[in-house]
């Protein structure tokens, strides 16, 4: 399995960034809610420079918005790399395949495999959800399409196929606690060449986990992207402990956030808060890298880059 | 057992306005259990039919009966003549019943009483849980004996999302995560290895996607 780290497979600037043992910095571009391209440009142009490779969410929240794969391309365009988000809410096998195709021959380059964000959260909570496949079989089909150039079905593909390095997402504060390792291991086995996890406030947990996956040996068969964001207020870091799933957020944070909120110094703390997170985990084996979600939140991305001393990024 | 819960009376009065002779049907097998369109049920809905009837002055007859399953011709082929002169019939059987019925007597019209819901069965007196899909392809020999497909939101196949909390389903906190029962199933019966196995794409031919499906039993079939 070491190949899995050394061999190009997409030849994004990503994947050449981690392969050359640097220290990678992603981040979240949430596409508009509207077919304006403009906020996009917008958003690319705050963005630009301050990481490797800029997350494009896939209907976040099971929220109708900008196709990721369209969105991705404006990004190209702008200059910054995607990575272009791919959940199995919405789209059948056959969708995705197409849709895959489709982004590669656009220039995407780097792709994060997502089960997805159940419909019921969503706008659209009438909606069908779709689940043909999991993230994990998710996974496995760009990989068989990558370097087997077969279909899911198992039928050939003639043409060029498409070609990402592979990313998948892990939460270390899901349960059961002991399978979230396994389940990682699963996600590499299927053929996940970077992880994105889940975003860090319980640094605690996060280093037990941390410490199964390295226990595992799962840090020297992929790239380990540790998942940041920064808190705006109280009422945010409240939303986020008790409505996002999977989220764990300890008293220590949520006291903080309070007593900052209470003089309005709500952001900086939460800004704070995030840079204390990263500090307590760059330095942790088997951290490849970071993972800056700021949700609506994207001029608050080139203050942390900076502040955490990871500014300007290297070139590739 | 199919589970099904009853149609607000509003929309049963709606459906069935402006018929003069309506009989109430109800079907002794699953939704008796389930205790939304046994004989008791019959009783109580045809009497609140008569009564609204006579509290708004509409001149309508109601009269009931029940079979022990709607969803056999023998059966209905029994209540042929007490709904012979009925212009409609509101069966308060499953969907099958219903359609059986619909299909028996092309004359009268047919209403649904009940919503099917699901398959499944009660866990304790009055609570429904939904236990199986139908997928065609049973894999709870694999899966400790609880089925992920019809029992997680998300019908996943290789473990729980990142969601599950607690013991809890992040679509809702009264749902148990399915796949956490899983784990400490297999776990209990030490064979959390299989957790560790990638299960591949399902293979949905025999699934709900492929309706309608048929079952063809060669023994059984008649030679014509």
């Amino acid at each position: 399995m070491i190949e899995n780290k050394t061999d190009i497979k997409s030849g994004s600037n990503l994947e050449k960034l981690l392969r050359s043992g640097q220290f990678a910095v992603t981040a979240e571009l949430g596409p508009p809610r509207g077919a304006d391209r403009s906020v996009i440009e917008k958003k690319a142009a705050l963005l630009k420079g301050y990481g490797d490779a800029f997350n494009i969410t896939d209907c976040q929240t099971a929220v109708v918005r900008m196709s990721s794969i369209a969105a991705g391309r404006i990004v190209l365009d702008a200059g910054l790399e995607p990575i272009i988000q791919m959940t199995c809410r919405d789209r059948n096998r056959i969708a995705i395949q197409s849709d895959l195709l489709g982004a590669a021959a656009l220039g995407a380059k780097n792709l994060l495999c997502l089960t997805g964000d159940h419909q019921k959260f969503g706008d659209h909570p009438m909606a069908k959800g779709v689940f043909d496949i999991d993230s994990i079989q998710l996974i496995q089909m760009v990989k068989i399409l990558r370097d087997e150039k077969k279909f899911q079905s198992g039928q050939e593909l003639k043409a060029s196929e498409p070609r990402f390095f592979i990313g998948a997402a892990e939460n270390p504060f899901a349960d059961p606690f002991k399978f979230r390792a396994i389940r990682l291991a699963k996600k590499i086995a299927a053929g996940a060449d970077f992880i994105q996890t889940q975003i860090i406030y319980n640094v605690k947990r996060f280093k037990e986990w941390m410490k199964m996956v390295t226990d595992m040996g799962l840090h020297e068969k992929t790239f380990i992207l540790a998942g940041v964001a920064p808190l705006k207020s109280a009422g945010m870091a409240k939303h986020m402990k008790h409505n996002v799933p999977g989220m764990d957020v300890p008293d220590e944070v949520m006291d903080r956030m309070t007593a900052a909120s209470a003089v309005k110094k709500g952001k900086e703390e939460g800004i704070r808060i995030c840079l204390e997170v990263i500090e307590q985990i760059r330095e942790l084996k088997g951290i490849a890298g970071v993972h800056i979600m700021a949700v609506e939140w994207e001029d608050a991305v080139p203050e942390i880059v900076q502040q955490a001393r990871l500014y300007p990024r290297p070139m590739v | 057992m199919i589970v099904a819960s009853s149609k607000p009376f509003q929309e049963i009065k709606q459906m069935l306005s402006g018929f003069k002779k309506v009989c109430v049907l109800g079907c002794g097998s699953c939704v008796t259990i389930c205790h939304t369109g046994g004989e008791k049920q019959v009783i109580e809905l045809a009497a609140q039919l008569r009564l609204s009837a006579k509290l708004e002055g509409r001149e309508v007859e109601v009269i009931e009966d029940s079979t022990l399953r709607q969803c056999e011709w023998e059966f209905i082929e029994d209540i042929r003549e007490v709904i012979q002169d009925c212009d409609a019939v509101l069966s308060i059987a499953c969907g099958i019943g219903v359609q059986y019925m619909a299909e028996r007597f092309p004359k009268i019209r047919v209403f649904p009483g009940l919503n099917t819901t699901f398959m499944g069965g009660p866990t304790e007196q009055g609570i429904f849980w939904e236990r199986c899909a139908g997928c065609g392809n049973c894999i709870l020999g694999t899966t400790g004996g609880l089925c992920p497909v019809s029992r997680c939101a998300k019908s996943l196949l290789n473990g729980p999302c990142g969601g599950s909390q607690n013991g809890k389903c992040e679509v809702s906190q009264e749902t148990p995560c399915v796949w956490h029962q899983i784990y400490d199933q297999l776990d209990t019966q030490r064979l959390l290895a299989t957790m560790e196995t990638i299960v591949p794409p399902k293979d949905w031919t025999t699934g709900m996607e492929n309706h309608p499906r048929k079952m063809i039993l060669e023994h059984l079939v008649m030679k014509k």
